[in-house]
């Protein structure tokens, strides 16, 4: 067994994150990967495809019910799903109540102390959209994931999250030694979208891993609450998740520290694109509009 | 090291340089801004009573301390739970958030009530949600409900319940006014939620004021009334605000007041009771003692119903005179006589105390550092006993207590603002003074350099101070500290001077 490799994957919300991290760890394993997921997202929705089910039990509610953390064994949590892919979920709070950074603390904590990272070749996370506090930032911390994959896509609040979530890694880069490992383009269908996706990835220092294409199989899969690799292993569109497995797992030890960019500059880039408009054109637009209307 | 030199410095602004000079440049900068020497105030009229007219409102105050530096000061939830509202006695006070806080605020500060603790009285007893790590994640609303529930079952004759907050409600977001509300209407108890959190403000003065504001939007605005509703006000009613009965101060107080004539409805909040808030806006008068952690709910009952209310002072023969007078004067010629006469009939107890205790005090001095009233509060019952104030300072005063504090102190003594553990142990060390009145933190590295002290915030476990009846017990405890033989032991038998030790 090689050493252990921790990696996460970040990025806004809704934009595919588990779905996309899922799809590429269960492609993962076909390369010999002993692999557990840890869903730090309070919906805990990580790991239904890879286990075919709703939900699983979570760590912070098995270990409220039993009283506390201590209370809890590892086997009560750990579930194994789709080719001994061990899934555990975090879980949390229902919206607006409690805290649910500390708790992505508390798990990780108890994960680690009760020897979930044994025997495995990879730990992925699986965080939920933004860095929203110092909670939601400990697998980028301490030395736990290695790498960060930002999940984005050529949508103005994707590029915002990804640029964001670089500067909590530039944040802990030095003392963590947590790396940007790229950014995964997640298709939307906007205008220049490999393009723009590109680009943004040479502002942040890093590269584009893979431009994961739009395919309706994927929905297909997701209503059966599978990966496209174990309900059309076939498919076109698994060799791209299977493609995307094979460039993360030869990534290793290539994340940079990334160099996250200014509001302005970020927003002179989507000038450039013609995504965002400057201000005279904004005006412009306006006018012709009033125009045209009066 | 005993007290070799009796006295210290003349020369306080050179003194205060001197002890800058350990900080670094910004430090330095910074802290001069809280350190004084007060200054002659030609164009203001000497006070009435004082006949001092000096000034020391150039300190800064009520900001952040330095960090680094070791400062006294206490936490928002400390001047909620531990000063305002934690004497109120038939209320259940919890302490919401993990047990630390509550822990430590066990027992209160000697707020002596009368009651029977655990059946109608709760104050020395310790009520927390003991927060453990799944109510952070999962909030700590239905623990704190489900809490109150249970006080309910086991203590039935409380009043009502106050809500605490320690640190992490504020950071969780916990709704602790929803539990409040709807255990007010399911009980059917005054429940009032305070947003006390530790991290708030810059020192205790905070909590005072987000503890009043509880009171005002909570008992009265959201209140039905409670107490009041059948209470008739006589036209001697006052209310005593800012007295925490310390070691049975409000006691000593209230027998004046009494003899006078008038009907002290409420005290506020030692031994108070939930009725006496609620009744307190039909009081004529309110007599606030301790300005600084109470004014804000004196001004919020003037403005709403009327309520006048003045500053008094009972420490000390000359202020409790002085006191007695301005307070009568705000009633007809009946309380005034009556006031003359409690000052005529306690005039033999101070005579009797001063020829006892001053020529044993006289021109002995003191150097204060206390909270936020006591600095300059305490002055004139030490100038009763002809002993001289060196220095004084506040931990968590504002502005507006540095204006008072010029009727109270001479020119020329030295005025600390926050002061750090640094800067106070040095000023005691180079002045020497024969008494040091502070806190229990400052107890014991006092008494280690040989010079008596007294906690000022407890009355030492003795007390009461205030009234007549308090400086009976406040001239002879300066006295027992000041002239215990201890002193005179200090140095070693083989440090004795030489010729002693060649006998």
């Amino acid at each position: 067994m090689s050493a252990l490799r921790q990696i996460a994957f970040y990025g806004k919300g809704g934009i595919g994150k588990s779905t996309t991290s899922q799809n590429t760890l269960a492609a993962l394993v076909e390369l010999g990967q002993k692999i557990l997921i840890v869903g730090c997202d309070p919906k805990a929705d990580s790991t239904r495809l890879i286990l075919n089910s709703k939900a699983q039990d979570t760590v912070l509610h098995l270990a409220a019910e039993m009283g506390s953390v201590e209370d809890l064994e590892l086997e009560d949590v750990l579930k194994v799903g789709f080719k001994d892919i061990k899934c555990v979920e975090s879980g949390g709070p229902e919206p607006g109540v409690g805290c649910a950074g500390r708790g992505v603390i508390t798990s990780i904590n108890f994960l680690e102390e009760n020897g979930a990272y044994d025997d495995v070749d990879y730990v992925s996370y699986d965080v939920l959209g933004d860095v929203v506090c110092g909670g939601f930032a400990m697998p980028i911390r301490e030395n736990k994931a290695q790498e960060i994959y930002i999940v984005m896509s050529g949508e103005m609040m994707a590029l915002y999250a990804a640029n964001n979530i670089s500067k909590g890694i530039l944040k802990y880069a030095n003392s963590g030694g947590v790396r940007l490992g790229g950014l995964i383009c997640n298709e939307r269908q906007t205008d220049k979208e490999l393009e723009l996706a590109e680009a943004m990835a040479a502002k942040l220092g890093s590269k584009l891993i893979h431009f994961v294409p739009r395919d309706n199989i994927v929905q297909h899969a997701e209503l059966r609450r599978q990966t496209v690799i174990e309900y059309a292993p076939d498919s076109k569109q698994a060799d791209e998740y299977r493609q995307l497995a094979t460039k993360i797992h030869n990534n290793s030890g290539k994340g940079v520290i990334p160099t996250p960019i200014t509001m302005e500059e970020l927003e002179e880039m989507l000038m450039e694109f013609g995504i965002m408009q400057s201000e005279e054109e904004r005006l412009a637009a306006i006018a012709a509009t009033e125009a045209a209307a009066g | 090291m005993a007290k070799d030199h009796v006295s210290g410095p003349e020369d306080y602004e050179a003194l205060i340089e001197e002890v800058l000079e350990a900080y670094p440049l910004k430090a330095r900068k910074r802290r001069a801004k809280h350190l004084q020497v007060s200054q002659a105030d030609p164009e203001s009229e000497p006070d009435a009573t004082t006949g001092i007219a000096s000034k020391c409102d150039t300190t800064k105050s009520n900001i952040k301390s330095i960090p680094g530096v070791m400062t006294v000061r206490g936490c928002a939830y400390a001047g909620s739970k531990g000063v305002v509202w934690g004497p109120v006695k038939d209320m259940i006070h919890i302490s919401h958030g993990p047990v630390g806080c509550g822990q430590y605020s066990w027992s209160q500060r000697r707020n002596y009530y009368i009651g029977k603790t655990g059946i109608d009285s709760f104050v020395t007893m310790q009520f927390t949600t003991d927060f453990q790590e799944k109510d952070i994640v999962f909030g700590g609303d239905k623990k704190l409900a489900k809490m109150i529930d249970e006080l309910e079952e086991l203590f039935p004759l409380s009043r009502g319940t106050t809500i605490q907050s320690e640190c992490p409600i504020g950071l969780i977001g916990d709704d602790i006014e929803a539990v409040a509300k709807a255990k007010n209407k399911e009980h059917g108890k005054t429940m009032v939620p305070v947003r006390c959190e530790g991290f708030r403000g810059v020192s205790q003065s905070l909590g005072h004021h987000i503890a009043n504001d509880a009171v005002r939007d909570w008992v009265y605005e959201k209140g039905d009334g409670g107490a009041a509703k059948d209470y008739e006000g006589g036209k001697y009613d006052v209310n005593v605000i800012g007295d925490y009965n310390i070691g049975g101060d409000a006691w000593a107080s209230r027998i004046l007041l009494e003899e006078m004539g008038l009907n002290v409805v409420g005290n506020w909040s030692g031994d108070a009771t939930l009725a006496e808030i609620e009744r307190a806006p039909k009081a004529k008068l309110n007599l606030i003692h301790c300005y600084r952690s109470m004014n804000y709910i004196c001004r919020y009952m003037e403005e709403k119903y009327g309520v006048a209310w003045m500053e008094y002072n009972f420490f000390g023969p000359t202020q409790i005179a002085a006191s007695l007078r301005a307070i009568a004067k705000n009633f007809d010629e009946t309380i005034q006589e009556n006031a003359e006469k409690v000052i005529a009939k306690y005039q033999p107890l101070v005579d009797a105390i001063n020829a006892k205790y001053r020529p044993r005090l006289e021109g002995k001095s003191v150097m204060l550092y206390v909270g936020g009233l006591r600095p300059r509060h305490v002055v004139t019952a030490y100038d009763d006993l002809g002993m001289v104030i060196a220095g004084t300072g506040y931990e968590f005063g504002h502005g507006d207590d540095y204006k008072r504090t010029g009727h109270y102190v001479k020119e020329g003594t030295l005025i600390y603002d926050d002061v750090t553990g640094y800067e106070l142990e040095k000023f005691i060390e180079k002045i020497r003074p024969d008494l040091v009145g502070s806190g229990i933190k400052e107890k014991y590295p006092t008494q280690k350099m040989g010079i008596p002290f007294r906690q000022m915030h407890s009355w030492d476990y003795s007390g009461p101070y205030h009234g007549y009846d308090g400086y009976a017990i406040f001239a002879r405890d300066m006295d027992l500290a000041i002239n215990n033989p201890v002193w005179g032991m200090y140095d070693a038998p083989w440090d004795k001077p030489a010729a002693i030790a060649a006998e």
